[in-house]
């Protein structure tokens, strides 16, 4: 079966491609035909084909799951994203590690949503699957994996190469063509955390699911159904909203904690990807609103729908092609791909704009009447404008390195970079259409059952507008009393967040009396309105606390303006911040089926890096976890830096920020964070001593002493307890004629007392005397035991000692972070809550063939 | 005029807003010569510069400065420019941990006094989706 898996695989990818096409050529028939016999014998002909793609694709995928989760190492998929040290759960993301893994995972969203739309429809399936199936079929040309002969064109990049093929022609396989690695390279450590198992598998289905209005939209025009396709499209639009921004929102927090940039959003090129094709999703969305009510806007609900499907295949194009180069947190290399997918956009878009601009008459009418200014459908449709232009803002930007790409393909060489300060960059655009939604989704909302006047809406919204101001300038007194900074654009942001969230809540109140399911609106614009709340404090007073008000003046280059953001710790002593006290105590390490965290320096580490031994008893909470000796699985790659922090009032907390090291990718450092109601306090490591340097010791100082004698080292004061034998010696097998005696040393610190047991071992047999020096981390003294002296009941001891441990932190407070997540699962409860409302309207049409 | 219009044109008008506030803030990509240039009349804007690290014959980091115990957020260091420029750098943050590793460097800053102050590096590592190399063991 093993060595059969990957033609298995690839001949699924094939089967998989070659039925997209059937499916797309009689789903097609089946639109076109008149015959109504005909009609319906295609129809059963193309669901026939699809369910065998269906069938194809997850045959890929299962296939592909074995190699990785069967370490089958001669695929080179398996090899370059997978190892045996794995944890079982991180398969997942091997899965889609790869870029093929990533279109594959799309491909089967695709076809899942595909049976669904398969289900659902009436009249619609065959016009609607037909575009869907089109759009498959790009996608499996994706992984397809095979040369044109003649043309030496590849087409697609199959994830089921084996080792030998992708490596060609290398020494290892001349000298044993059937050679296996034992390992595999392993997992980008990065994407070793929870969020990164479930933020492509939740992304994905977002990318599916823009799909599925698209091909409403085109199958309306195609089938001369303009108007009738915004009902089945609608849940689905707002079905896509919601994965995609609850995709977007989980890579956020996995930014956040995991990447060490200092938060969650850093207007890197592929978030802007996907945030650009939401913001346009969303704006269709409320397009689509305006028509329900007042059959206005079709077209920019045709455009808007249009271009949210394209743009995520522009961001596909982005992040794929290796256009983006060293500007994006993302490193996916060009597999050669970007030709197949630049061929996809500009087939697709052509298609779609030839569609648009033909029917495009068909679409107006009932747009010669001016609109009302006291009319909802105004005002949303102002929102809509806000969108657009936020999408088109962040959208020109990102698309900078594009531009240059473009001018060197025509000849002209061009050096922009993007802004220096990508983020000061965005945000002063941002911030602006943050107020403007936040503001207009308070408007718009009273505008809710009926045309007013500016009489009847100046009752409805005093209340809130009066409650708004008073809350609001109460606060912002609060905030100046207290000496914060704060700005004209934060006031105004602050207010009309807080706005929103008033005239929303007393607008969901007013509806749910009624009907609960109406309230979809209402709940989204308050998520949104919190996330702005939760965005506003924790990045506009995210705080820097690790400020080093201690450290020398060294750099005159450094100017007084500069803020000196990270601090020096060194191992077991104090140091001051703001509000804050801090000490770093000591490296740590995860084990297999051990809670916590151990420390290194009770660990004796192994040749095989993922064992170690345990040189003492450990314990977590009370509870022994292992005996002194015992053999622990560890997992080495990543270390943990135990840092103890102590508020002012004298609560303490500890937090562990990590630092991986990595042999192919360097260090890599992620952050700890402590979470407050009121705000995180997050910190990472910025730099530690290198884990390759040998330390450098003082030269050796000899004592000869009797226990009970005292000596100083490194001004410590530092007393032989006792010397005794001992049966044990963790990693050194004993026999019954051998000796080994430890010597016990108490060193007095400060605050606690450390002991030093260096070991002197005499091997009878062997004729031979060894020692295992002991070293405290924790003061940086080494103690080895030289000799003993019988007749004076005298030991010899060396002593060296050298710098002590230390790390350099980076230490921020961001207040309120925690409404931005209470924000975003507002807003999806609300897009979920509409999106069964639109549903049902759409189920109870179909079911009386009215759709 | 009709409503629509007046929203037509106030949209335009923020379209050509964004492009041209965005052309403002867009860096470019220069030489530490050109870098020196634009210190010299007087610009303060932050320019991209691609270099390499100065290394000795043994690939070791070398004429550079890092004293943590002194002071965690001073770091200097030569950087060789594309056309060959020796230059002096200085980033006010600890030195990055694989800074050793790292190839082909881009600095983002401004020549300040004859010293290029770096705000940002950003490093292209040997990554491992690069990776060629198969040792049998």
């Amino acid at each position: 079966m093993r060595e059969y898996l990957g033609d298995i695989g690839h001949l699924c990818v094939i089967i998989s491609f070659i039925f997209s096409i059937l499916a797309t050529i009689s789903f097609g028939k089946a639109t076109v035909s008149i015959d109504l016999v005909k009609k319906d014998s295609w129809l059963r002909f193309a669901r026939v084909i699809f369910f065998i793609h269906s069938l194809a694709v997850f045959g890929i995928v299962a296939a592909l799951f074995t190699i990785i989760s069967q370490h089958y190492y001669e695929y080179h998929y398996a090899w370059s994203h997978s190892s045996n040290n794995l944890p079982s759960e991180y398969m997942i993301s091997c899965f889609w590690e790869g870029q093929e893994g990533s279109f594959l995972l799309w491909t089967f969203w695709n076809v899942l949503l595909g049976l669904i739309l398969i289900k659902v429809n009436k009249t619609w399936e065959a016009p609607v699957m037909a575009i869907f199936c089109l759009v498959q079929l790009f996608l499996c040309s994706m992984i397809l994996g095979i040369v044109i002969p003649g043309l030496d064109f590849k087409i697609g990049s199959s994830p089921f190469i084996l080792l030998k093929d992708y490596m060609g022609d290398i020494p290892v396989y001349q000298n044993n063509p059937n050679f296996i690695p034992e390992d595999g390279t392993g997992l980008n450590p990065l994407l070793q955390n929870y969020w990164m198992v479930i933020h492509p598998p939740t992304l994905f289905p977002g990318f599916a699911a823009t799909l599925v209005p698209f091909a409403y939209c085109m199958a309306g025009l195609w089938q001369g159904r303009y108007k009738e396709w915004i009902r089945p499209a609608f849940p689905w639009a707002l079905f896509a909203a919601s994965t995609l921004g609850i995709g977007i929102l989980m890579g956020a927090y996995w930014a956040y904690e995991t990447l060490n940039f200092g938060g969650y959003w850093n207007w890197d090129p592929v978030e802007n990807a996907v945030y650009v094709p939401w913001l346009i999703l969303v704006a269709g969305i409320h397009t689509m609103l305006i028509f329900k009510n007042s059959n206005k806007s079709l077209q920019a609900s045709v455009i808007l729908i249009t271009a949210q499907f394209i743009l995520i295949l522009y961001s596909t194009f982005l992040t794929r092609s290796g256009v983006l180069g060293d500007s994006s947190v993302h490193s996916f290399t060009d597999l050669g791909l970007s030709g197949q997918l630049l061929l996809f956009l500009f087939a697709l878009t052509i298609v779609a704009v030839i569609f648009i601009i033909v029917r495009w008459k068909k679409l107006g009418g009932e747009e010669n009447e001016e609109v009302s200014v006291y009319s909802r459908e105004f005002w949303i449709f102002i929102g809509v404008v806000v969108f657009c232009l936020a999408a088109f803002q962040v959208l020109y930007t990102t698309s900078i390195p594009v531009y240059n790409k473009f001018l060197g393909w025509i000849g002209i060489e061009s050096n922009i970079a993007p802004p220096a300060d990508q983020i000061e960059h965005y945000t002063k655009f941002q911030i602006w259409a943050g107020i403007l939604i936040a503001l207009l989704s308070a408007i718009g909302q009273f505008f809710w059952w009926k045309k007013m006047d500016s009489k009847k809406l100046w009752e409805e919204i005093s209340i809130p507008l009066i409650l708004t101001l008073l809350i609001s300038s109460a606060l912002i007194c609060l905030t100046m009393m207290n000496k914060i900074d704060i700005t004209p654009t934060y006031i105004l942001l602050f207010t009309t967040a807080l706005f929103s969230v008033i005239s929303n809540i007393s607008i969901f109140f007013k509806i749910v009396k009624n009907n609960y399911k109406l309230t979809g609106g209402a709940i989204a614009h308050i998520g949104v309105a919190l996330m702005l709340f939760g965005i506003l404090f924790s990045s506009g007073y995210s705080k820097i606390i690790s400020l080093n008000n201690t450290g020398l003046i060294y750099s005159k280059e450094a100017g007084d303006d500069f803020n000196r953001d990270n601090i020096l710790l060194w191992r077991n002593e104090w140091k001051e911040m703001n509000d804050y006290k801090l000490k770093f105590i000591g490296p740590r390490l995860e084990a297999k089926d051990f809670p916590g965290y151990i420390k290194k320096e009770h660990l004796l580490l192994l040749d095989d890096k993922y064992m170690a031994l345990a040189k003492k008893t450990i314990e977590h909470q009370g509870k022994k976890y292992f005996d002194k000796g015992d053999t622990i699985e560890i997992y080495p790659e990543n270390t943990y830096y135990e840092v103890l922090i102590a508020k002012a009032n004298g609560d303490t907390f500890t937090l562990y920020p990590r630092a991986q090291v990595n042999p192919t990718m360097g260090l890599l450092a992620s952050p700890g964070i402590e979470h407050f109601y009121d705000k995180d306090l997050y910190a990472h490591v910025s730099s530690i001593p290198s884990p390759d340097e040998e330390k450098e010791w003082s030269p050796t100082e000899e004592y000869t002493i009797k226990p009970g004698d005292t000596v100083f080292i490194n001004d410590y004061v530092t007393i032989l307890h006792e010397v005794e034998r001992v049966k044990y010696v963790p990693g050194m097998p004993l026999t019954q004629e051998d000796a080994a005696v430890m010597a016990h040393f108490h060193v007095l610190d400060k605050e606690k007392n450390h002991s030093i047991h260096p070991i002197y071992i005499i091997k009878v047999k062997e004729g031979l005397a060894g020692q295992i020096p002991d070293v405290n981390e924790d003061l940086g003294i080494k103690i080895s035991f030289l000799n003993i002296d019988p007749t004076k009941e005298e030991f010899t001891f060396a002593v060296n000692t050298t710098q002590k441990d230390y790390i350099i932190l980076k230490a921020i407070e961001k207040p309120f972070i925690n409404i931005l997540w209470i924000g975003t699962l507002v807003l999806v409860a609300g897009l979920l809550l509409a999106m069964i409302r639109r549903y049902q309207e759409f189920a109870k049409m179909r079911d009386k063939n009215t759709e | 005029m009709k409503k629509t219009h007046i929203i037509g044109l106030i949209v335009i008008a923020i379209c050509v807003g964004v492009i041209v506030s965005t052309s403002g803030d867009t860096s470019s990509y220069v030489s530490f010569k050109e870098a020196a240039e634009m210190a010299a009349d007087g610009k303060k804007s932050k320019v991209h510069v691609v270099g390499k690290v100065k290394k000795d014959v043994n690939g070791q980091l070398t004429d550079f400065y890092y004293k943590p115990e002194m002071d965690p957020n001073y770091f200097a260091f030569k950087l060789i420019d594309q056309n060959n420029q020796e230059q002096e750098v200085v980033y006010l943050n600890p030195k990055p941990q694989d800074f050793e590793r790292a190839e082909q460097i881009v600095i983002i800053g401004n020549t300040q006094d004859k010293i290029f102050k770096a705000d940002k590096i950003l490093m292209k590592c040997p990554s491992k989706y690069e990776e060629t190399e198969l040792k049998a063991n």
